[in-house]
């Protein structure tokens, strides 16, 4: 009985984790704001099951540096020039979970789940980077103008929507500052709508915004009354990545002038290295000629200011500050930070100098109703085959058949609950190959009572017969199980997309049913047999 | 309790050459098919677009072939896709490219241009609004050359796993036979392939994979089982173990392909368009893993053993001769020659 106790336990544990790790769980996503349109990072509660494009819908993209007008040298470095700046650009699309990943070497893939436009996602990502240096509001006119800001705010009727102390006294007098309009005094002692959601940053012209307040702001600077007051030459960036102070995560938005004191174009190579001298990280980079020449002008006139690197609109790290006048060789120093930040910033530069164009080598986009058709189509083909596996099993091995059944439930469980924990994706063949499994799954089910039916045909007693039967089918049971398991492991390894989602579902659907189709059911022959001591012929 | 073929004592071994010529004469008209016709590759493998559209009602073939025609799009395949109003339109990239032109710099134009020149047609035959692409698939030609090499490379890496595996876990002779056997299902496969005219993607290429793996597992439940009688039995010949292990596992054999069956039947009818190519082939593939497990396999094992005998080749030298007596098998015997195959073997 001790036995059948740690048996009942060990699946118990089994049960617990899979419905754990299939339970509804916060998962960050990026959503489009409804009010304003732009992505946030929200969390949602979702079974953590990913769909794959083929299921819920979507693009993918695959993508190369265009050979055709010339070839390009180091195929690599293009793309990863080229990932560099399709991911500051992922933003402009409607995707939950965008994914850009480098394959082999020279090959980038574009995957945007939910996207219907195919040809404006292509547009997108295919227009050439566009990087430009440019001084930041050294002056703070910017912040000089926030309370003109906040008051043309206030005139549009925009209220404050922050959740901090400042913003809610804001509210509570809403109503009493657009009546006493004229009294600029007490207005001008209550803090902006805007200028309660800026601190100030450690440069002129930087300002911080709370991470899940950036799509907020930025709805309100990008007012046309908004625009119209801000200074004349300047312009507000986001900066590319969000920044991390103490606990919270904030994103950088600077005032910069709105001209470029210089444009991608002229740059002509960046490269990261480590200062032998002081151990400092350092990139350094090279301009053109004419570029030199620009470049010196303006860096000139604008020793100790700092200047913001901009690609495709979002400002690249902290702006570095203007030591000396640059002419066609500059350096940028990052101090102490790792080298693998001036790589990164190189990588920025080098992405805006050499417009490397990507060509299209393979594009899928699926309409989500041919998704949900999918899906549904899928799961009804499932459910009937699950039913008619059933009932074979029943009519034909009776008892032994329902705690076969009984397992193949615990065997569906344990493969949903596979490909939740280790985040693989579920495709159309993957759907497939699941219903495919269900009806592999019990064959070992089926080895083994034809095993045991064999055993009490040689006379054998019923106990005996129970655990010859498991014991002598074994051996088939584990070769058969691990052949299949090799051909789908090379699927895995050969095949691409969908066909890894039915390799994988294979692979997790083999490793499952050994567990429910053996050990589970194995267990339950033994409560079976101890409930009834006396019983003489098996139900099999 | 129900038994299906309990004890049943079928000679199979014997029916192997009219086994052979079924399975001949498949393979024949395959490859009549295959010669003829060729094998239908989707546009994975050979570059090009797709365009599946849904229209809001239903159009004659004809003028959506008039109007492709019209935008020059004349190699373009129109077929239905399940419903009367849903319609896969292929370009292969031959067809569409129309002109010999370097390949890969035309691949991104060609499957733009097709994609507007579908749109053009659609909005005349159709009417603007009328209809919704549901899905746009394009590959170039040198994504094509890839995957038709990785799939090549797939089933060929699963041969040599599948056969060192076999060595490690049987011997060479069992490997052998199993991968002969095999093999024969991929043939048989790629011949229903072309007789149906199947459209060969990625996904029936996992398909031919995976019933290769199926067709492995038969044979091995079989042979696992020789192995085991083998050493059961020291007195019978390889000849009645082989007929003895085939009866022996085949109400396994039934119960399994019944529920396995049962699967693959529901993803073909009712598991829609999209997977249905896959599930043909599946439920082709159990049929044809069971036959050659039993009259592929086991045949060819007893010729390996017979021209290079190994420790358990015992009668197989006598192979084609028929055993007299002997409890599991029931056949007359028959055969050129005699020579008694039942002599007593020492046990080794």
């Amino acid at each position: 009985m001790g036995k059948i106790r740690q048996r009942l336990y060990v699946i118990g544990i089994l049960i617990v984790v899979s419905i754990i790790s299939l339970l509804p769980r916060n998962v960050k996503m990026r959503v489009r704001d409804p009010d304003t349109g732009v992505m946030k990072d929200t969390t949602v509660r979702r079974v953590p099951i990913n769909l794959g494009l083929d299921l819920q819908g979507g693009i993918h993209l695959a993508l190369e540096v265009d050979q055709s007008k010339g070839p390009v040298p180091d195929c690599a470095d293009a793309i990863q020039r080229a990932e560099r700046v399709v991911r500051t650009r992922i933003d402009e699309f409607g995707t939950t979970e965008p994914v850009v990943q480098i394959q082999g070497r020279c090959r980038l893939i574009v995957e945007l789940a939910g996207e219907k436009d195919p040809a404006r996602a292509k547009g997108v990502i295919q227009r050439t980077a566009f990087l430009e240096f440019r001084i930041t509001d050294m002056k703070g006119l910017f912040k000089d103008a926030l309370p003109q800001i906040d008051a043309a705010l206030r005139k549009a009727g925009v209220k404050s929507t922050g959740a901090a102390a400042p913003s809610a006294v804001a509210q509570l007098f809403g109503g009493d500052t657009t009546k006493a309009a004229r009294d600029s005094a007490a207005e001008a002692n209550l803090p902006g709508v805007l200028s309660a959601l800026l601190f100030q940053g450690q440069l002129p012209g930087e300002f911080l915004v709370e991470e899940q307040k950036w799509p907020l702001v930025d709805s309100l600077i990008n007012r046309p009354d908004v625009r119209s007051v801000v200074p004349r030459g300047l312009e507000l960036k986001w900066g590319a990545q969000s920044e991390s102070r103490g606990a919270r995560a904030y994103r950088a938005v600077y005032a910069v002038e709105s001209r470029p004191i210089i444009t991608g174009e002229e740059l002509v190579k960046a490269a990261a290295r480590r200062d032998p001298v002081t151990n400092q990280s350092v990139v350094t980079f090279q301009l053109s000629h004419r570029g030199a020449r620009k470049f010196s002008d303006e860096t000139a006139r604008h020793i100790g200011d700092y200047m913001a690197i901009i690609l495709d609109g979002r400002v690249q790290g902290q702006p570095p500050v203007i030591r000396s006048q640059i002419g066609a060789n500059g350096q940028i120093e990052l101090g102490a930070k790792p080298l693998q930040e001036a790589s990164d910033l190189a990588l920025v530069l080098r992405a805006g100098a050499l417009p490397a164009p990507l060509t299209i080598i393979e594009e899928r986009a699926i309409g989500a109703s041919l998704g949900a058709d999918s899906i549904h189509d899928g799961i009804r083909a499932g459910v009937v085959g699950v039913a008619l596996v059933i009932l074979i099993m029943i009519g034909y091995y009776r008892m032994a058949g329902a705690l076969a059944v009984a397992a193949l439930t615990l065997y569906c469980l344990f493969t949903l609950a596979g490909l939740a924990l280790f985040g693989f994706t579920l495709t159309l063949p993957g759907l497939a190959g699941f219903v495919l499994s269900i009806g592999i799954a019990v064959d070992a089910n089926v080895l083994i009572f034809e095993r045991i039916r064999e055993e009490l045909v040689h006379g054998k007693s019923l106990r005996l017969a129970v655990d010859d039967g498991f014991l002598h089918a074994m051996n088939a049971i584990v070769d058969s199980n691990v052949s299949t398991a090799l051909t789908a492991l090379i699927l895995y390894a050969v095949g691409t997309g969908p066909v890894q989602g039915f390799a994988i579902t294979l692979i997790i659907g083999i490793a499952a049913s050994m567990i429910s189709a053996i050990f589970v059911v194995k267990t339950l022959f033994l409560i079976w047999l101890n409930r009834r001591p006396d019983m003489v012929t098996l139900s099999i | 309790m129900i038994r299906l073929f309990a004890n049943a004592s079928y000679d199979f071994i014997k029916w192997r050459r009219w086994a052979f010529s079924l399975t001949g004469a498949i393979m024949l008209v395959g490859a009549v098919f295959l010669a003829i016709r060729g094998l239908n590759y989707s546009i994975e493998f050979t570059g090009g677009t797709l365009i599946q559209v849904e229209l809001q009602k239903r159009v004659a073939t004809e003028d959506l072939r008039a109007a492709l025609d019209r935008v020059g799009l004349n190699g373009a395949e129109i077929q239905t896709f399940g419903s009367d109003t849903s319609y896969v339109i292929r370009a292969r990239l031959a067809h569409a490219a129309g002109t010999a032109e370097a390949p890969t710099a035309r691949a991104a134009a060609d499957s733009q241009a097709v994609g507007a020149a579908v749109g053009r047609a659609l909005d005349q035959s159709v009417g603007a609004r009328q209809y919704t692409v549901v899905r746009t698939e394009s590959v170039g030609p040198k994504v094509g050359r890839e995957l038709q090499g990785k799939a090549l490379m797939a089933i060929l890496l699963s041969f040599v796993v599948t056969l060192i595996y076999l060595a490690v876990r049987f011997e060479w002779r069992f490997g052998l036979a199993a991968v002969v056997a095999t093999a024969h299902d991929i043939v048989a496969t790629i011949a229903f392939i072309s007789v149906m005219h199947l459209e060969v993607s990625l996904i029936v290429v996992g398909a031919v994979l995976t019933v290769v793996g199926y067709s492995l597992n038969d044979t091995i439940i079989i042979f696992d089982r020789v192995r085991e009688n083998l050493r059961k039995y020291r007195r019978q010949n390889l000849y009645e173990i082989l007929n003895l292990s085939i009866n022996e596992t085949l109400p396994r054999s039934v119960l399994t392909h019944g529920t396995t069956i049962a699967t693959t039947l529901s993803l073909l009818l009712l598991g829609g368009e999209v997977i249905r190519p896959f599930a043909w082939v599946m439920s082709f593939g159990i049929f044809t893993g069971t036959f050659s497990s039993i009259y592929i396999a086991a045949p060819v094992l007893l010729w390996i053993e017979k021209r290079w005998p190994g420790e358990d080749a015992r009668g197989a030298r006598a192979f084609g001769s028929r055993p007299a007596a002997t409890p599991p098998v029931s056949a007359p015997p028959a055969g050129p020659s005699s020579p008694s195959a039942r002599t007593p073997q020492p046990a080794r």
